[in-house]
């Protein structure tokens, strides 16, 4: 047996006890889920180790002198208080320092999500589609208005709204299933193609 | 200093990061940048608290001996192996404390971090996503289908946009003469996507946007506290 085969053996092998479970809950499925969490921390943990602590803490301290990165090192080390009942409260100080990502967003939420798409729903009406965009904006935004009752001929425009947004929550669902579908595509070719050698 | 101090705290560098996108010159940009790179540092601890607590939580499982405790050992054994592998041989692009690894690339084909990635990492994740088409599609089904007209519209749209996406939908319409190819799946579907999908989109983005401003203002003023816990 070629090394390729059995490595496609195991990937199969961990394949087909994730879709077991499609029959019901079972050891096999149990055991591949306890793998993908533990093979997913050592990956994201390597990752910081490569990403974080060598680029932006040990090669700036060490070879640079860089020695004012010393701080947040030791912020971020306030982190594994939370684990200790007396020195708990220690930990909040990197949390409030996180909170600079709050911050961030309120002028990257102005620009981005309100401005930036202001302009481009406020362009010159002259077809329907555009029409239907700029109707529809308007009437999804009015149906989160709620210092007004939705009632009466408002009530009847804000509804549209409601409509809106079920397309716009159905075209995303439709996307979310294409997705996973594609996934599984790719799960029945690995298994038909590269282990199985059927569809060469 | 228990509460007050990381309230300050939050206060400074939230107003100090708005004001900086405002005035984006030194020294404010300066300090911004400072600040960026400490909170990678800091992001860094996050990530290894987070693996301490499911590790500890892990351990105590299995010293507890509850039930499935050997999935929860071959969980924190493959957690292991993985963190030794990357660690002593690196991964695609760096070397690690023994170096490349040549003699086991040879072998692998690939670094030994890289394999584990490759073969076991990648058909476990992708496997575990693909199992949701078949409960997505049929929870979809049950909470859908005739309840009012909102429901219907909703599974309706992701049929079209789901048909309208395979060859499967353009061979349906693939007959309808030309005056009519507004209603080819394909078309319908892209017709969709472009107009009511991104009117409401935009919309939903506009509100999201003014309710994460709203909740940043009140964590930056203090008037949020939750995120710092009890004192309890």
């Amino acid at each position: 047996m070629s090394f390729e085969l059995f490595s496609n053996l195991v990937g199969a092998f961990f394949t087909l006890c994730i879709f077991s479970f499609l029959y019901k809950d079972n050891p096999f499925y149990q055991m591949s889920e306890q793998l993908l969490v533990g093979i997913s921390l050592g990956y994201g943990l390597v990752f910081t180790y490569e990403r974080i602590f060598i680029p932006f803490v040990w090669q700036p301290i060490v070879f640079k002198h860089n020695f004012i990165l010393i701080i947040p090192t030791i912020l971020g080390a306030l982190y594994l208080f939370r684990f200790s009942r007396k020195l708990g409260w220690l930990s909040r100080y990197p949390i409030a320092f996180s909170m600079m990502s709050v911050g961030m967003g309120v002028p990257l939420g102005i620009h981005a999500s309100i401005l930036v798409q202001m302009r481009q729903g406020m362009v010159p009406l002259e077809t329907v589609n555009l029409f239907l965009i700029f109707i529809g904006t308007i009437a999804v935004l009015l149906y989160f208005f709620f210092s007004k009752a939705h009632s009466g001929t408002y009530g009847k425009f804000v509804n549209v709204g409601k409509w809106y947004m079920m397309i716009g929550f159905g075209a995303s669902f439709g996307m979310t299933v294409m997705a996973r579908i594609s996934l599984l595509i790719g799960r029945i070719q690995f298994l038909v193609n590269d282990v199985l050698g059927l569809l060469k | 200093m228990k509460r007050n101090l990381p309230l300050f705290f939050a206060f400074f560098c939230g107003l100090l990061v708005i004001v900086s996108e405002f005035i984006p010159h030194r020294p404010f940009s300066m300090m911004i940048d400072t600040l960026q790179e400490w909170f990678m540092i800091i992001s860094g601890f996050a990530i290894i608290l987070g693996q301490i607590s499911l590790f500890q939580s892990n351990i105590n499982k299995i010293k507890q001996k509850d039930s499935g405790w050997m999935f929860y050992l071959a969980g924190l054994l493959s957690f292991i192996l993985m963190l030794l592998v990357g660690l002593f041989w690196g991964t695609q692009e760096t070397g690690g404390l023994f170096g490349h690894g040549v003699s086991l690339q040879a072998n692998l084909g690939m670094k030994p971090f890289d394999y584990l990635f490759e073969f076991a990492y990648m058909p476990l994740s992708s496997t575990m996503f693909s199992l949701l088409a078949f409960f997505i599609a049929s929870a979809a089904y049950r909470a859908f289908i005739i309840r009012s007209f909102e429901s219907n519209l909703l599974m309706l749209t992701a049929v079209i946009v789901i048909l309208g996406r395979t060859s499967f939908g353009s061979m349906l319409t693939g007959w309808l003469p030309e005056s009519v190819r507004f209603w080819h799946l394909p078309n319908l579907s892209d017709f969709i996507m472009e107009y009511p999908n991104s009117a409401a989109q935009r919309a939903i983005m506009i509100s999201a946007a003014l309710g994460i401003i709203g909740s940043s203002l009140r964590i930056i003023l203090g008037i949020e506290r939750s995120y710092l816990g009890s004192d309890k």
